[in-house]
């Protein structure tokens, strides 16, 4: 019979059911919408050549071409973080399918899993173009002496922003729209301080912050993983630049820290938030 | 709580006691107090296993509260309610394996992705491996009338199609207890047939399986329940089979009449002997259908009295046996129907 019982999952196969269902409205979206793909790639690409243009007027060193490519490409990721994961699950209970996430036996931090990789597939299709219109038209060369230490780097890079894009995605839930603002407000001021246009270490130098207080905004910058992945990145990709916030290794012993860090805040965020959504019934209710 | 072979059916599949929910709402103004609304008080309903059970209430009575809290969307504010033996509060997982839940109106999944695809995805959150997720999609999409459509991006559907897909999505898991909240909100009389022919057929194919159906519309009640709680301002007013409430009122007397160029209602208010009357009008027609519950017949001549009094003229005077709409009416006070045709 169509109805008959099946041989149940493990808990471990349905949550990765459950991830790749959810990650697949992501992937199948940018095929569907070849627009979204222009947009996504095109219009970021304008503010890379602003910065490129710009400090080839100023004579920069070359490098700095190549620190803004990797700074471009990860912007996506950072924006996704922001706009898509974070304030997805506010977007879900709009749409009306975050109750049918919530009625399903499955863990939330499977379905925010399935947001994530979704996301980053989407995004890596556009950090990937980034790259090579960089490499293509801008002249930037990029060299891989250490590319496990990159890889490295990159991954973890990626379960740290995505632990946290998971922690913001559950005080979104029951925030609402004012949460939404929240990602707004985190956008420009991450730029900045984070060095998605130049490296974090620039703040030591004495004309700008000077070496104490340049090192404690470092450090503070560094509890948003993309700070140190992008000095990581470009510190593998160019190397003997002398640019580095902090030691490879240590960049990436923190973002190892940052992602068992960030995803167990997010599992217990978003316990908590859920068990108060169920007292205060926020969960289901609309239009907040 | 586990129990095993055939005990399984003995436990009720749903036990709620004492339920209270209490709602906090935000004062808009600072100065203004919150306000705490009781959206259920003291309710308790049992609901046996392979019943198919009907919650009827007005709007804001509280029907979708109690089906968030069984469905672990929301916890009570006191008393208790277990889904099929677990708890909803400590045991919400367990019965997240055992139940699913459509909405009338839901505008769930995703608007890229083909209807195929969006059951797909919600089959996956279930653990169904893919090839019997697309065995049972396709089956449910040839029963439901829409296997045309099912490389058709959800976004495309109408509101019919987009119900009969969500209907789907609730019953391709196969759950022991499935909740309806209105399936049949704004269907058409063929769809919302055939919705309701297949929740009958579901219910009757295998042992054990419960629907507990939310709806305003008293023949589907009557037609698909095997009992009804009748639900209002959050309380349980009445609960049993249609046949058994509609003997609370047997006794009464319902007359339905037709009345043309009706001015002034109010000759029918206050009249000694009427329990109640319910009222709409045609207006392409002209026609009043007035629909009164009486204590005897001995009132019939004091309501054919009346009609001149309003200025209207009798096109038909009928004695009728009471329906779920009368109980509801006569327990409620007020109809579910639209007063206006």
């Amino acid at each position: 019979m169509i109805f008959d019982d099946y041989e149940k999952p493990s808990k471990l196969m349905m949550n990765l059911r459950a991830v790749f269902g959810r990650a697949y409205p992501r992937v199948i979206g940018v095929n569907r919408e070849p627009s979204w793909l222009f947009f996504e790639t095109f219009l970021p690409l304008l503010t890379v050549a602003a910065f490129v243009y710009f400090y080839k007027a100023l004579d920069a060193p070359a490098q700095y071409i190549g620190y803004v490519i990797i700074g471009g490409a990860m912007t996506a990721y950072w924006m996704n973080v922001l706009w898509h994961m974070a304030a997805q699950m506010f977007w879900e209970k709009e749409i009306g399918n975050l109750e049918l996430y919530m009625i399903a036996p499955i863990s939330r931090m499977a379905i925010l899993g399935g947001m994530a990789l979704g996301g980053m597939f989407t995004c890596t299709v556009r950090a990937v173009s980034t790259i090579l219109v960089g490499v293509l038209l801008f002249g930037v060369t990029l060299s891989l002496p250490n590319p496990l230490m990159f890889i490295g780097i990159f991954i973890f890079t990626m379960i740290a922003l995505y632990g946290m894009g998971m922690m913001f995605a559950s005080l979104y839930m029951l925030w609402g729209r004012q949460a939404v603002h929240m990602s707004s407000l985190m956008t420009e001021p991450i730029y900045l301080i984070s060095g998605f246009w130049f490296p974090i270490k620039a703040f030591q130098n004495p004309e700008i912050l000077g070496a104490s207080k340049g090192l404690w905004l470092g450090t503070i910058a560094s509890l948003i993983p993309i700070t140190l992945g992008l000095d990581g990145m470009r510190q593998c990709l160019f190397p003997g630049t002398n640019d580095g916030f902090l030691p490879l290794w240590i960049e990436l012993l923190a973002l190892m820290a940052l992602s068992v860090i960030f995803l167990i805040l997010a599992k217990l965020s978003l316990d908590y938030m859920e068990k108060l959504g169920k007292q205060e019934g926020r969960l289901t209710m609309r239009w907040q | 709580m586990k129990q095993s072979g055939g005990d399984i059916l003995a436990i009720p599949a749903i036990e709620v006691k004492n339920l209270n929910r209490t709602f906090k709402t935000k004062a808009v103004k600072r100065k203004s107090k919150a306000e705490i609304v009781k959206a259920l008080q003291d309710v308790n309903i049992t609901i046996h296993q392979g019943e198919l059970f009907g919650l009827l209430g007005p709007n804001g009575a509280g029907k979708t509260t109690l089906i968030k809290i069984l469905c672990t969307l929301l916890l009570p504010s006191s008393g208790q309610a277990k889904v099929l033996g677990y708890d909803v509060d400590k045991e919400a997982h367990e019965i997240r394996h055992k139940i699913n839940m459509v909405s009338g109106g839901e505008t769930s999944g995703y608007g890229l992705l083909t209807v195929r695809e969006n059951l797909w995805l919600f089959s996956q959150l279930y653990g169904m491996p893919t090839k019997i997720a697309k065995k049972r999609i396709d089956y449910l999409l040839k029963v439901m009338g829409l296997e045309h459509k099912k490389d058709s991006k959800v976004r495309t559907l109408s509101t019919g199609l987009r119900q009969k897909a969500n209907i789907i999505r609730g019953f391709m898991t196969n759950p022991s207890l499935i909740f309806l909240d209105e399936p049949t909100l704004g269907l058409d009389v063929n769809a919302s047939r055939l919705i309701r022919d297949f929740i009958k057929n579901w219910v009757k194919e295998k042992p054990g399986r419960t629907v507990l159906l939310t709806t305003h519309y008293m023949m589907e009640a009557d037609e698909l329940c095997d009992r009804v709680a009748i639900i209002n301002d959050g309380k349980v007013l009445a609960c049993d089979t249609p046949a058994n409430l509609k003997k609370l009122i047997n006794q009464d007397t319902t007359i339905k009449l037709e009345i043309r160029q009706v001015q002034d209602l109010s000759a029918f208010e206050g009249i000694t002997g009427v329990r109640s009357f319910t009222h709409s009008h045609n207006i392409t027609a002209g026609i009043t259908k007035l629909k009164f519950i009486l204590d005897d017949d001995a009132t019939i001549a004091d309501i054919v009295t009346a009609v001149p009094k309003s200025g209207s003229k009798i096109v038909s005077v009928e004695k009728t046996e009471p329906t779920l709409e009368d109980v509801f009416v006569t327990l409620v006070g007020r109809s579910l129907v639209n007063n206006d045709i």
